[in-house]
């Protein structure tokens, strides 16, 4: 099996080394060739891992491939850990990406860089899989910077632009903030523990329970809590939580398959899976499952809101994956990991979709991204409209699709939970649910129906995208709709999960539901008399009334609600508290360290004030050498003098 | 008698009478100079594989031992071995030693066969000063070894050298001196310049302390640890490239290498009341320096600022097992910690001199090192920029290169001594990504800046060579750095032993 595991791993990063550096060499057509095929072995041998896993019963996988280091007793070791959770993320990462990688054919097809953003995205691959598949917490850090840095270069994958560059940095750095609070959490495990191999830290996390620790003077803290929230922190910059949401927005400056595959389906789950698969740690803090389900829930709800006021058609999808990725973490603070995963692999799919749905909609429109100037798309891109309305009842939640079966789920989920802040995230998510189908069918109605508001020119050129983005587009949108259906019995209730997520009895809130389960259908019977369905149908009416039967109300309404239309606008003010306070604070602290620090104090005081000094008392000793005879005579009987008295005085 | 008899001796002296004939062939034969110097890096490096391949990593006693006498009157001896805590080291230096050689390959236009000669003659000079196990000795390297290093910052160096040479100069020999003196003071306490005898000499607090504090002005100046670290920015703005990246690559290390020699197991019982004002001084190193290196417009101030910042790693690593074993009660953790600066130390010198290798690619062309001045680097030098770019992200500390290997041991031996330690520490994680790639992006990315910018042309086959040669080794250790912590562990664990002995 490891030769198995090592090929899924491999074949994606070899293929993004050949296609590297030898892009030339190779040319655009041996570039994708090579990448797709690698990434298509590494999907095919994932489906036959899963399947192996799920229905041949296959045994957890847990071995090492080499040692890292080896000090002081800490084994550090590359190594996997193929449980059912890592088989179900190897499928949804390698499947998206192989979507993804047929669709840049046709997105980046007259790129300069098309070798470049091939071999990117292969590596991209291979590092989410090294981090879903690590045993250990050393190569789930790799990962996890792994593609960070990958990020990094695909966001500024036009490096000529002022702002895709400035929006690489910005995500890499808000990222690290995250990642300081992870290897913070990843130190604590190790000061408690001795060990970063997942199993030996689960194994003694039960004996962690009672212990506490000081970090501020008499204040005695849960172990297990500041770690949780330290590793939790780093999830917050990936999966994009508040106040550490700030860069996925602005990631949107790099091309719409990044935005498809790394800032929508896969990297930014990495948070929720990362969590997921501590269970065992996080279960035992109810402190740190309060704040999680906090944050989660506070993302979901403000960030929700910000997708009705944008206009670039990527920013809206930016916003819903915000919201959506705070969804997931409301589940995952409720316990209901299950339900989180759940929703993270219908995500996966159906907002992978909306994405490649919007660029083809980008490629039609010359890059154009602001729907003010889109309209009546409809007509011209019939196969783009369809598969993007799917997209968007999944991403509601409208009953039957996919969407609806995970977002359902964690909703009643989270209304069962006891944890603390429940009642709260409870009303937040529902409230969510009207506010994510208004700024769904906001888009889906600006930009397909309606007037046409683009200019002749590009009214002329309007086609629909080329077979290879509408094949992706569609095998998209057949799991988009209906992968609900086969898979909520399993993963929620049926323990597909096992051994690899661990749940205390007493907060097992998936448990209880499973009770009232009736099978999809009659859980799609129930979600309708639910309140969310309910909500869901007055966002999309509220969206139809205001955006297509009476457009102008819009601006209107925005005037009447001039200060909370600012406060949305300008999204918070998050950005500009960080440039104008962080970003600039922190220059100005260096500023002054340098100028005053170094070069007044440091320098100016204790280097040349020494080399003064010295000069100085050089300069005075200098005058005492007058060269005048009666000078030094007068001195000599001075002192003969002073002798003198000093020996009679003490005689 | 067998060649490893003798290994030592030739790493030392075969650059130094390689650099005579240099010396010798002089300006009218340039280019067989040029070629000697090449032909002596590479055997050099050669000559030092042995000492890897045939170290014996189980043992912490010295190894490819030599024993002269010297000056028999005072007991000074020609003594050199290695352990674990100098063989990398010395390997480190016979492998920059060759890329700085060819590095500077056409660069230098005036009196290069003295160019080259000096930094031979400075490479068997600082072998000798890791090699040394007679303090006398040690110290005759540790001195003869600034000349060449004055010459090549005052003889080819930038408009400001003579200030630079001087202030570099100042610090230095300030330093050195009170090092001196306690060496002296332990000669007479045990009558042999031996530093193995030192180690096992009984001595006072008072004592220790005094000759801890003098050690640590020598020491800490080389480092360079904060407050004594102005020498060095001006010191590498000045210095040409080669002369940067062996200052940044190897003489820093001398000062955390003689922490570990000197400091530590001389005066143990010093640095333990001690160890909480050196992690103070290495942890405002990481930020104060962190945020100095923000601010700065020239790219090689802000490298020898990074410079400064990573060193704190080094220092902090080494004096962590005092604050653990005072934190849990047991040394568990301490060696992670020492082996953590060790690799830093190794680590620092392949990134830093990468990227003092890529300031001067950039120099070469522009004639400038003005932040300000470029912007767009990548359209005109693609694969420098992705060369650049490697080197950054590594020296941001990403995982799968060498320099997270160091940052990440040290980070968590120090939760082990205090939170709040590791807090601070931590923050080279955003504070290093932060300086480093915001000089990237005002460097390599973005639309061509200037014509000038737009004639570059990208990285002949030579630098290529040069920096794909670090490039490897960096991925090397950052993805399998087993081999390196490997031959250390034994001699940190019998050092931290000994250490954690008292004295009094």
């Amino acid at each position: 099996m490891e030769n198995i595991y090592l090929t899924i791993v491999f074949a994606p990063l070899l293929a993004a080394i050949v296609t590297g550096l030898f892009g030339r060499q190779i040319g655009r057509a041996g570039a994708h060739w090579l990448t797709i095929l690698a990434v298509a072995l590494s999907c095919g041998l994932s489906l036959y891992v899963l399947k192996g896993i799920v229905a041949d019963g296959d045994p957890v996988f847990n071995g090492s491939v080499y040692t890292w280091a080896d000090i002081d007793g800490l084994h550090m070791e590359v190594g996997f850990l193929i449980d059912r959770l890592t088989a179900l993320m190897m499928a949804v990462v390698s499947f998206v990406s192989l979507m993804v990688h047929i669709y840049t054919i046709g997105y980046m097809r007259d790129d300069p860089g098309y070798q470049r953003f091939f071999s990117y995205i292969s590596l991209f691959t291979f590092s989410m899989l090294m981090l879903v598949m690590s045993n250990n917490f050393l190569q789930l850090f790799f990962g996890w910077e792994a593609v960070g840095l990958v990020s990094y270069l695909l966001i500024g994958f036009w490096y000529k632009r002022p702002t895709a560059i400035v929006a690489n940095l910005k995500a890499f750095l808000v990222n690290r903030v995250g990642d300081f609070g992870f290897i913070l959490g990843i130190a604590g495990i190790y000061f408690y523990t001795g060990t970063l191999d997942y199993s030996q830290v689960f194994q003694q996390a039960p004996t962690l329970t009672s212990q506490t620790m000081q970090i501020l003077p008499g204040m005695d803290w849960q172990v297990l809590s500041v770690i949780c929230i330290c590793l939790f922190i780093g999830a917050m910059g990936k999966s994009a939580q508040v106040p550490l949401h700030v860069w996925l927005p602005d990631s949107m400056e790099g091309p719409t398959p990044i935005s498809a595959l790394i800032h929508a389906a896969t990297m930014v789950t990495a948070g929720i899976f990362m969590v997921s698969r501590m269970s065992p740690l996080f279960e035992l803090s109810t402190t740190a499952l309060g704040f999680v389900l906090v944050i989660g829930a506070m993302t979901a709800f403000f960030m929700g809101l910000l997708g009705v006021v944008q206009n670039d058609i990527k920013r809206v999808v930016a916003y819903s994956t915000i919201s959506q990725l705070g969804y997931m973490t409301v589940a995952l603070g409720a316990s209901a990991y299950a339900a989180g995963i759940f929703h993270l692999t219908t995500h996966a799919f159906f907002k992978a979709l909306l994405f490649l749905a919007a660029g083809s909609v980008i490629i039609a429109m010359h890059h154009e991204q602001d729907i003010r100037k889109m309209g009546g798309l409809r007509k011209y891109m019939p196969v783009t409209y369809w598969t993007a309305v799917v997209g968007s009842l999944a991403l509601i939640g409208f009953p039957g699709f996919s969407g609806f079966f995970s977002k359902d789920a964690l909703i009643e989920a989270v209304h069962l939970s006891q944890a603390p802040g429940a009642g709260v995230a409870y009303w937040a998510i529902l409230l969510s649910v009207f506010v994510t189908a208004l700024y769904t069918f906001r888009l889906l109605f600006l930009t397909f129906h309606g007037k046409e508001r683009m200019d002749r020119h590009t009214r002329e050129q309007l086609k629909e995208s080329p077979l290879v983005v509408t094949v992706p587009l569609v095998l998209l949108a057949i799991p988009s709709a209906i992968i609900g259906w086969f898979t909520i019995e399993p993963l929620l209730f049926g323990g597909f999960f096992g051994g690899s997520i661990s749940v205390l009895p007493a907060q097992d809130v998936l448990a209880r539901l499973g009770h009232e389960f009736h099978g999809p259908a009659a859980f799609v019977l129930h979600g309708i008399k639910g309140p969310a369905f309910w909500l869901s149908i007055a966002g999309v009416g509220t969206a139809w009334w205001v955006y297509l039967k009476n457009p102008g109300l819009s601006t209107k309404i925005s005037r009447r609600i001039n200060r909370l239309y600012e406060l949305l606008v300008n999204k918070y003010y998050f950005d500009d508290f960080n440039e104008k306070i962080v970003a600039a604070g922190g220059r100005a602290v260096g500023r002054i360290l340098w100028q005053i620090g170094d070069e007044k104090i440091i320098d100016g005081g204790l280097v040349n004030g020494t080399a003064n000094g010295i000069g100085w008392i050089a300069n005075r000793v200098r005058g005492i050498q007058t060269g005048y005879l009666y000078h030094y005579a007068f001195t000599m009987i001075f002192g003969f003098a002073v002798l003198a008295a000093w020996l009679l005085l003490s005689g | 008698m067998n060649y490893s008899d003798f290994l030592l001796s030739l790493l030392i002296w075969v650059p130094i009478a390689g650099g005579g004939l240099v010396l010798v062939a002089g300006e009218q034969r340039l280019t067989a100079g040029r070629w000697i110097a090449l032909a002596t890096a590479i055997a050099t490096f050669l000559l030092s594989v042995p000492l890897y391949s045939q170290f014996d990593s189980v043992t912490a006693a010295m190894q490819f031992t030599e024993f002269q006498p010297w000056i028999a009157a005072i007991n000074v001896n020609y003594h050199v071995g290695v352990d674990g805590i100098s063989m990398p080291l010395i390997l480190l230096t016979t492998f920059m030693t060759v890329l700085v050689i060819v590095a500077g390959w056409e660069g230098i236009k005036s009196h290069v066969s003295q160019y080259f000669a000096a930094f031979l003659i400075m490479e068997g000079l600082m072998i000798g000063v890791f090699a040394a196990l007679d303090a006398m000795l040690f110290y005759v390297f540790w001195e003869a070894m600034l000349v060449p290093m004055f010459l090549i910052i005052g003889v080819w160096g930038g408009p400001r050298r003579v200030y630079a040479t001087i202030k570099f100069f100042l610090y230095t020999f300030l330093g050195s001196v009170f090092m001196l003196v306690s060496l002296i003071y332990l000669y007479l306490q045990s009558g042999s310049y031996e530093i193995m005898d030192f180690h096992k000499l009984s001595l006072g607090m008072n004592t220790q302390l005094l000759i801890f504090i003098s050690f640590l002005l020598a020491f800490a100046v080389k480092v360079p640890m904060w407050p004594v670290h102005t020498w060095l920015p001006d010191a590498h703005v000045e210095a040409p490239t080669g002369g940067s990246v062996i200052l940044a690559a190897i003489m820093l290390k001398m000062g955390g290498y003689g922490f570990l020699r000197f400091s530590l197991p001389i005066t143990p019982d010093a640095s333990r009341s001690l160890n909480g004002l050196i992690i103070a001084m290495s942890l405002i190193a990481v930020v104060y320096i962190g945020f100095v290196a923000l601010v700065q417009r020239d790219m090689k101030k802000l490298i020898a600022y990074s410079s400064i910042a990573h060193m704190g790693f080094v220092t902090l690593g080494f004096f962590l097992p005092f604050a653990i074993y005072s934190n849990t009660g047991n040394l568990a953790g301490a060696v992670l910690g020492m082996e953590g600066g060790m690799v830093q130390m190794v680590s620092h010198g392949l990134i830093s001199g990468a990227l003092f290798f890529c300031v001067g690619v950039l120099y070469d062309r522009m004639h400038s090192r003005e932040i300000a001045d470029y912007g767009g680097v990548v359209n005109s030098m693609p694969w420098f920029a992705t060369l650049m770019v490697f080197f950054a992200l590594a020296n941001a500390g990403l995982p799968g290169t060498s320099a997270f290997v160091g940052e990440f041991f040290v980070i968590l031996a120090s939760f082990k001594a205090s939170f709040w330690i590791a807090f601070a520490a931590g923050t080279t994680l955003v504070l290093g990504a932060a300086y480093t790639l915001w000089m990237v992006k005002r460097v390599v990315f973005g639309d061509i800046a200037n014509p000038k910018v737009a004639e570059l042309t990208d990285i002949n086959t030579r630098e290529i060579i040069v920096l794909s040669a670090l490039a490897l080794v960096v991925l090397l250790l950052g993805v399998w750095p087993d081999p390196l912590t490997e031959v250390m562990e034994v001699t940190l664990d019998n050092l931290l032993q000994h250490v954690m002995e008292s004295k009094l």
